[in-house]
């Protein structure tokens, strides 16, 4: 049967890994294909990498940081941030990205979705969504990293994604993000239960009952970490011997 | 020497650069002329299957892979083109595959997510040169919404389970199927394309004497 899916997500900016690291055996924990690879051996499912790169003239770093990886990490691996164009995708994927993450540039330009799917498939495009509460069951979207409001529903535009042609969502609750009081699992649930695509929780995480929690009420196909494994916290190991106890499936380390 | 097809579609430098960490000799082929050189073939692909096979006939693939098939050489589909080995595939209407095995490529029911995206544990059907010293139950990574359905079960070696039981590494003689992507499996899927450049080599070895 198809098991649940670990995620460590590294922030990077530069080419550099930004949010600290624990790892004693990386000669060097700034760089993220060393980091990438050890998580690869340590068991995660696939990687996220989100480059915070303000400039656009240092992007070409990160499609460097692509072309490393590919030649060390044999699990999948998604970029996000800073992608506007069919052109922007296309470089990563053909540096060794197995798929892309669109956040505020699909927001603002869906056809992006669109033509993205259309040119390398639905299974390469994730949408990124970054939620808000505003009432009771109730999400908007915002953009920016979170700090521009768009007045979108969250179900609705996870749906329009999904028509669009999205292959996955990345969903983050900016309510949670950083707060390590848990996923947002009303928000998961609700987003689960609009599409029929795989969706990553990510947002909030500071216990591995938590990542529990997001798989099973929040009922999320894959969960998203990055300080609890950077920071040593917990290994990726003993969150999936835990998953496991929980009668969670997940793949051996 | 091992080919990898290049026909616009697939992330072949994954391939590429799994093949060459596990000690092979890969080459990037973006003619038919090249074949002529390798002793191992293999068909990546992602996308559809009609504008797969539309791709592969543009390219002028289509019948020196289906000689190189024939040949005897050991060759290798992966994903989709493991799809388009098959005779048949109904992905947007009914449209001809390479037909190198008898069988048809359909959609997964509704009801579950689809793409079936993830890792899958593959159950060994009967033992085979691809899967040695890959333990029954290993996780492999799939994605794709269509999956084969041949019609001889001897053509099976391993099948996963995603609501309906399918056929995940196919294979007769020298040609080989894996729906998962062995190039993202790690660490089995590098066992497998271990065992495949093997196979490309005792090839080469027998073949030169």
């Amino acid at each position: 049967m198809l098991s649940k899916r670990i995620i460590p997500c590294l922030d990077v900016h530069e080419g550099r890994v930004v949010k600290g690291t624990n790892f004693v055996q990386l000669r060097d924990a700034g760089d993220p294909v060393e980091l990438a690879a050890l998580y690869d051996k340590e068991g995660a499912d696939e990687l996220i990498f989100l480059d915070i790169t303000a400039s656009s003239d240092k992007r070409e770093t990160m499609v460097e940081v692509v072309r490393r990886t590919a030649e060390q990490v044999f699990i999948p691996f998604t970029i996000g941030g800073g992608l506007r164009t069919i052109e922007d995708i296309r470089r990563m994927l053909r540096a060794g990205a197995d798929k892309i993450a669109l956040n505020t540039s699909a927001v603002q330009n869906p056809r992006l979705i669109q033509e993205g799917a259309h040119a390398f498939g639905s299974q390469c495009i994730v949408v990124a969504v970054d939620a808000r509460s505003t009432a009771p069951g109730k999400w908007e979207v915002y953009i920016h990293g979170g700090r521009t409001a768009t007045g979108k529903d969250v179900l609705e535009w996870v749906e329009e994604a999904e028509a669009l042609g999205a292959g996955e969502i990345l969903l983050t609750s900016m309510d949670r993000d950083g707060t390590k009081a848990g996923y947002e699992l009303e928000l998961t649930r609700a987003v689960s239960r609009a599409v029929s695509l795989p969706v990553i929780a990510s947002g909030g995480v500071g216990t591995l009952e938590h990542l529990a929690e997001g798989l099973t009420l929040g009922e999320a196909d894959a969960v998203l970490a990055a300080s609890i494994f950077h920071y040593k916290e917990y290994s990726i190991e003993e969150a999936k011997r835990y998953l496991s106890e929980q009668g969670i499936l997940v793949r051996p380390c | 020497m091992i080919g990898i097809v290049d026909y616009g579609r697939g992330n072949l430098r994954s391939v590429e650069k799994a093949l060459e960490k596990v000690g092979f000799e890969v080459k990037i082929m973006t003619s038919p002329e090249e074949l002529r050189g390798v002793d191992g073939l293999i068909l990546p692909g992602v996308g559809a299957f009609a504008d797969a096979m539309e791709a592969l006939k543009q390219g002028g693939w289509i019948l020196p892979i289906t000689q190189f098939a024939r040949s005897g050489r050991p060759f290798l589909g992966i994903c989709l083109g493991m799809q388009v080995l098959f005779e048949i595939g109904e992905e947007h209407g009914e449209h001809a595959g390479l037909g190198l095995l008898p069988g048809r490529v359909v959609k997964f029911p509704p009801g579950g997510k689809v793409p079936h995206m993830g890792w899958n544990s593959l159950n060994l059907e009967q033992p085979c040169p691809l899967l040695e010293q890959i333990p029954n139950e290993s996780f492999f990574y799939f994605v794709h919404s269509y999956y084969a359905e041949p019609n001889e079960k001897s053509d099976i070696f391993a099948t996963s389970d995603y609501g309906v039981v399918f056929a995940a590494l196919v294979g007769r003689d020298n040609i080989w199927g894996a729906q998962f992507h062995p190039e993202k499996s790690s660490p089995w899927g590098l066992q497998l394309l271990t065992n495949f450049g093997k196979l490309v080599n005792d090839y080469a070895t027998l073949s030169s004497h």
